[in-house]
């Protein structure tokens, strides 16, 4: 099975081909079977990997699949293999399954659509880069798995690409992802002069020989991948653009923004585990950074209107916490949370998406209100979704997001964990005010909208239900306390038996005691954002106006998102552009480069029609010309020195 | 009487071409003109006959008195020629159809032709090698000029004529020299003589500057070029598209025999000459390409610019050069008879069309077969991840490896160069909406036969070019 491997790579390529050069032209049937059918058959051939992997003894669960040598080149010397073990197995489950529903979601969601072909085909060839990345055996395969996720984000956000909005939205994402994989490209270029090899293998298994425990080197290659990651996985400084990628359709969100490409950050932390083990440094600034992350998103997600974006700064806090558990060494926590929030959050995107369907595409959520009666489904998978993301026993957020602060409270990180605490509040409290103003209450849909409303098609609302099932039970997964219960820890556990010193030093053991008292705790505070949210959005809205009125500085501040966009675009955005026209463009651009191309393109052509007079079309002239030739040829050699 | 024992395995390729050429040659007699329609494929028959033979050969080793090698070398370049050949075949079926030249005798002098590039690159004599190179050279006068009632096919056979025999002459005065000099025609006698005897250089280095004016017309380098635009201009495209690739791949092969393995002991520096030609060859096959309106004409001197590519890894003078040089011709065989291939069909009856311009809107009218014609254009561009990028890199990395910077950076700046007008190809096709409504073009059997064959060719040494590399690098070891 093992050589299925790029099998399951290939597929949605092939969809993606075929749906791009044909689809067109196809049948919409036949554009769905193709994009569900490549899907669906990788995602297959995945459960059949992933079981046949679980079969194996634990401690030898990798199968490294090298397909054939790609490159050699002098010292560089890099295989196109795929790589599967529980890390890889995991994520490449999550990225098929979560994909193929929503995929299937997709074909209720976009069937107003004219280029839908189109659409289909940039997702299967999100979902080949995103394999690409979970399975590639070595680093330059990840960055080209890195790099087409980027692409098909920038794709998908600028679908719409007649509207302004998106296409802005697009670039910005592009802009940011570049600054992050310029940090990436950086660590892998120093990878290589360090290791010689960019093969995973290779490169973990002499961490130990060739690099120093908390030396410059793995600190700068740990810093420098942890950009990287900040740029993919949305964490300050770099995260304003995930909230602007909601301009992309809903399913895009869903799967792009929420349930895979973001994680790609996570996954690469997990996946170079052991070089961040030996760089405490950049452990410290890696937890920091999360928890900040998770606290800053989400307040910002307290007062947004427009329901997608509460779902996108909660994404951005949620992919918080999981830095935060890389940070304090608790990447099994970190990769259990990826899982969890997959379902919970694609089930959340989904089910706004299927709001904003019904509504014809309003997406303020003081424009709804009293949806509850007319899409039940949708509500009902949407309030799962919610309790289990605010982290309410036993849904599957409660488990993950648990184990976080557990290991970081265990790590002795005292002051991250009661941050994240209060954050895990907060969330609770705007997830329960989205739920509350889009289902509950009045009304406050316009006359027009309201009697279009109506519960959105099966082939939306099934991978809704799912998801929603999912999000329900993948908790299981990981339930603490009792040893042999964890089944997440134990499969995963060997991944990072590497590198567990670290984690091994401080957390592992805590006491039943102490862990239920935890889970008490973090029950009760979500529990608390939940109630406050009720009294402030159903019970008495008005206190909610009167607190806004009493404390207007801070609501309009964080209202305007700590008027972080505004600073950047001060910051970088408007010198560079005044310098790019001003000096780039105006100097180096259109007196230096473009005189120098012309020149050389008007050098060239003159050439050239010298070289065309030079072809007289007589043989004479030619024959003359050879033996000219032969004589300077021989001259030189005969007079010319030797 | 006694006969000879004759090493039928070393040549067991030729005499299968030959004898198909001959039934080609009796059955011309015999067919009907409604029977014609069977020519290519009796040809194409022989290809894959000769190709059997040549894919299985015997140990490595030298026959016919040490005049015939029998190595990997040679197979590569066997099958290397065999495929330029089939491919060429499919590609004429049609054309030969239309221009009413479906004569048993074109395919004969195809398979002819084969047969004297292969004795090129299996002669370890120069008499030998003299040999093959005429046998060559007098099958593509005639092919040439096939398309008798054309008169640039005409002008174009008797242009090639009169200078190939020019050409000839210095070819033969070159080896004459070298004989003088060292008193062998062997190619292995000269490298003995050349190594530890004390032969007259004076003659033998200017009898190498003349068999390298002579290769050096045949292989279409500058200076000795000229004829090139003309001949390919004037010849039946699929004529052009079969002259671009396998006799330059022949005449690569016998200056790598003589050049790297025979003379290569001399007192000269006679890399600085490859060196000099693969240079001028480059830049002035790309900047004339520049400014060509004519499709045709435009290859005629891309091909010589790809000409100039090879011989840089000629100078490199390495075993990654050597075996970059034959990768590269691999490829090229591969991309070039596929885009002469669709060139062919554009031009439609009579090759009336073979400016760029008739190009325009062919993404419209025939949006499969722009796809194919793109990729193939942006691999003689050299644009990952189709072939023509990794055969550049492999060559560049083999001048890299022998420190020779200077024709690295020639070799870079020119492969820019082409590609302006390479990607003009791509601007006639996708972005100028067609003129004039024309009857559509509908693409032959054949031709989608050969074009699938340039694709995986293109594609598959493109993206994973392990076992072909491996390929070439073998066929040194028994050199």
């Amino acid at each position: 099975m093992g050589g299925m491997l790029w099998l399951i790579v290939l597929l949605p390529l092939m969809g993606a081909a075929v749906n791009g050069f044909f689809g067109k032209n196809l049948p919409k049937p036949a554009v769905y079977a193709v994009a569900l059918g490549s899907t669906g058959l990788s995602f297959a051939l995945a459960v059949l990997a992933f079981m046949e992997l679980v079969a194996m003894p634990a401690d030898a669960r990798v199968v490294n699949n090298v397909i054939y040598d790609w490159i050699t080149a002098g010292d560089l010397n890099v295989a196109v293999n795929f790589l599967l073990d529980p890390l890889s197995g995991l994520w490449m489950l999550v990225v098929t399954g979560v994909g193929f529903l929503i995929h299937v979601y997709s074909v209720g969601y976009m069937s107003h659509d004219r280029t839908f072909w189109k659409f289909f085909s940039y997702l299967n060839l999100f979902m080949f880069s995103m394999l690409m990345l979970v399975l590639g055996g070595n680093f330059l395969l990840m960055f080209i798995g890195w790099e087409g996720v980027g692409l098909c984000s920038y794709l998908l956000i600028g679908y719409d690409y007649h509207r302004t909005a998106a296409a802005v939205a697009g670039k910005k994402a592009f802009v940011m992802n570049r600054i992050g994989d310029f940090g990436f490209i950086l660590a892998i270029m120093l990878i290589f002069v360090v290791f010689g090899t960019l093969d995973y293998h290779g490169v973990f298994s002499q961490a130990h020989e060739k690099l120093v425990a908390g030396g410059t080197v793995v600190t700068a290659i740990t810093l420098l991948l942890f950009l990287g990651a900040t740029g993919k996985s949305a964490q300050i400084p770099l995260y304003t653009w995930l909230p602007d990628a909601m301009e992309g359709p809903t399913p895009v969100s869903a799967l792009i923004h929420a349930a895979t490409m973001v994680t790609a950050g996570v996954y690469m932390l997990c996946r170079t585990s052991i070089l961040f083990n030996m760089a405490p440094f950049t452990m410290t600034v890696v937890a920091v950074i999360g928890c900040a992350t998770a606290v800053f998103a989400a307040t910002i997600g307290l007062f947004q209107k427009d329901i997608k974006r509460v779902l996108a700064y909660s994404t951005v806090s949620q992919l918080g916490y999981m830095f935060m558990a890389c940070g304090v060494g608790a990447y099994v926590a970190a990769a259990f949370h990826v899982m969890t929030h997959a379902f919970f959050k694609a089930c959340l995107f989904l089910g706004s998406g299927s709001v904003i369907h019904s509504m014809g595409g309003e997406q303020n959520m003081e424009k709804m209100g009293a949806l509850k009666k007319h899409m039940p489904q949708t509500y009902w998978t949407f309030l799962i979704s919610t309790l289990a993301i605010a982290g309410i026993f036993p849904f599957a957020g409660f488990f993950s997001k648990d184990e976080i602060l557990a290991e970081t409270f265990g790590s002795g990180h005292t002051a991250l964990w009661v941050i994240a605490t209060v954050a895990a509040g907060v969330t609770a409290f705007y997830m329960f005010r989205a739920v509350f103003l889009t289902f509950h209450g009045k009304s406050r849909v316009d006359h027009e909208v309201e009697h279009h409303l109506h519960e959105s098609p099966y082939v939306m609302t099934l991978p809704l239900i799912i998801l929603a099932f999912l999000a329900t039970v993948g908790g299981f997964l990981g339930i603490p306390i009792i040893e042999g219960a964890n089944v997440l820890h134990n499969f995963l556990g060997p991944v990072f038996a590497q590198g567990a010193e670290h984690a091994a030093e401080h957390g592992g053991g805590h006491s039943l005691e102490l862990e239920l008292g935890l889970m008490g705790l973090s029950l009760g505070v979500a529990i608390t954002g939940i109630a406050l949210a009720y009294y402030f959005f159903l019970k008495n809205p008005a206190a909610a106006e009167r607190m806004q009125k009493s404390y207007q500085g801070i609501h309009t501040l964080v209202f305007n998102k700590y008027y972080i966009d505004e600073l950047y675009d001060w910051l970088f955005t408007r010198p560079i552009v005044r310098a790019s026209r001003e000096i780039l463009h105006k100097i180096v651009d259109v007196q230096i480069i473009d005189g120098l191309v012309n020149g050389v393109a008007s050098f060239f052509m003159g050439l050239s029609s010298v070289a065309r007079r030079l072809q007289s079309g007589l043989i004479r002239d030619y024959a003359l010309t050879m033996a000219v030739a032969f004589v300077l040829l021989a001259g030189f050699y005969l007079w010319g020195g030797r | 009487m006694v006969l000879p024992i004759v090493d039928f395995g070393a040549v067991a390729p030729e005499l299968a071409l030959t004898v198909f050429a001959c039934l080609l040659l009796f059955a011309g007699v015999f067919l009907k003109e409604n029977g014609r329609a069977v020519n290519p494929w009796l040809a194409l028959a022989g290809v894959l006959v000769a190709s059997a033979y040549a894919a299985c050969p015997a140990e490595p080793h030298v026959s016919f008195s040490g005049m015939y090698a029998a190595d990997r070398f040679t197979q590569f370049f066997k099958l290397m020629f065999l495929l330029g050949t089939g491919l060429t075949i499919l590609i004429s079926a049609k054309y030969s159809d239309d221009e009413r030249i479906n004569h048993g005798e074109y395919y004969a002098l195809l398979l002819f032709a084969t047969v004297g590039m292969m004795i090129m690159a299996a002669g370890s004599d120069m008499i030998v090698i003299f040999l093959g190179l005429e046998l060559l050279s007098i099958s593509l006068y005639a092919l040439a000029g096939y398309t008798r009632m054309r008169a640039e096919s005409n002008e174009a056979a008797l242009k090639y004529f009169l200078l190939g025999g020019f050409a000839a002459g210095f070819l033969l005065y070159g080896m004459a020299l070298i004989y003088g000099s060292t008193g062998h025609t062997g190619l292995f006698g000269i490298a003995k003589a050349v190594s530890h005897g004390s032969p007259n250089y004076t003659l033998l280095t200017i009898g190498s500057i003349l068999l390298l004016v002579g290769l050096g017309f045949k292989v279409a380098a500058v200076p000795f070029h000229q004829w090139t635009p003309d001949v390919y201009q004037g010849s039946p495209v699929p004529v052009t598209a079969f002259m671009s690739a396998g006799p330059k791949a022949a005449v690569l092969a016998v200056m790598i025999r003589v050049f790297e393995q025979s003379v290569a002991f001399m007192n000269v520096d006679w890399t600085a000459w490859i060196t000099v030609l693969a240079v001028m060859t480059m830049t002035v096959g790309n900047i004339a390409a520049l400014v060509q309106t004519d499709a045709k004409r435009m290859l005629a001197f891309s091909s010589i610019s790809h000409a100039g590519y090879a011989m840089v890894g000629l100078a490199a003078a390495n075993k990654g050069g050597i075996s970059a040089v034959l990768l590269y011709m691999l490829v090229y065989t591969f991309m070039n008879i596929g885009a002469f291939g669709i060139l062919a069909l554009v031009a439609r009856k009579g090759e009336q069309r073979t400016r760029m311009a008739d190009f325009t809107g062919f993404a419209y009218t025939n949006p499969g077969l722009a796809v194919v014609m793109t990729i193939l254009v942006f691999s003689l561009a050299g644009i990952p991840p189709m072939a023509g990028f990794i055969a550049k890199f492999y060559i560049f990395m083999s001048a890299v490896e022998a420190g020779q910077y200077f024709l690295v950076f020639a070799a870079v700046v020119n492969s820019a160069i082409g590609i302006y007008y390479y990607l003009r190809f791509t601007v006639y096709m996708y972005m100028k909406d067609p003129a004039e409504q024309l009857p559509p073009l509908k693409a032959s059997v054949g031709l989608l036969l050969a074009l699938v064959i340039s694709l995986y060719g293109v594609l598959r040494l493109g993206v994973a070019p392990g076992p072909y590399l491996e390929m070439a690098a073998k066929a040194l070891l028994s050199f």
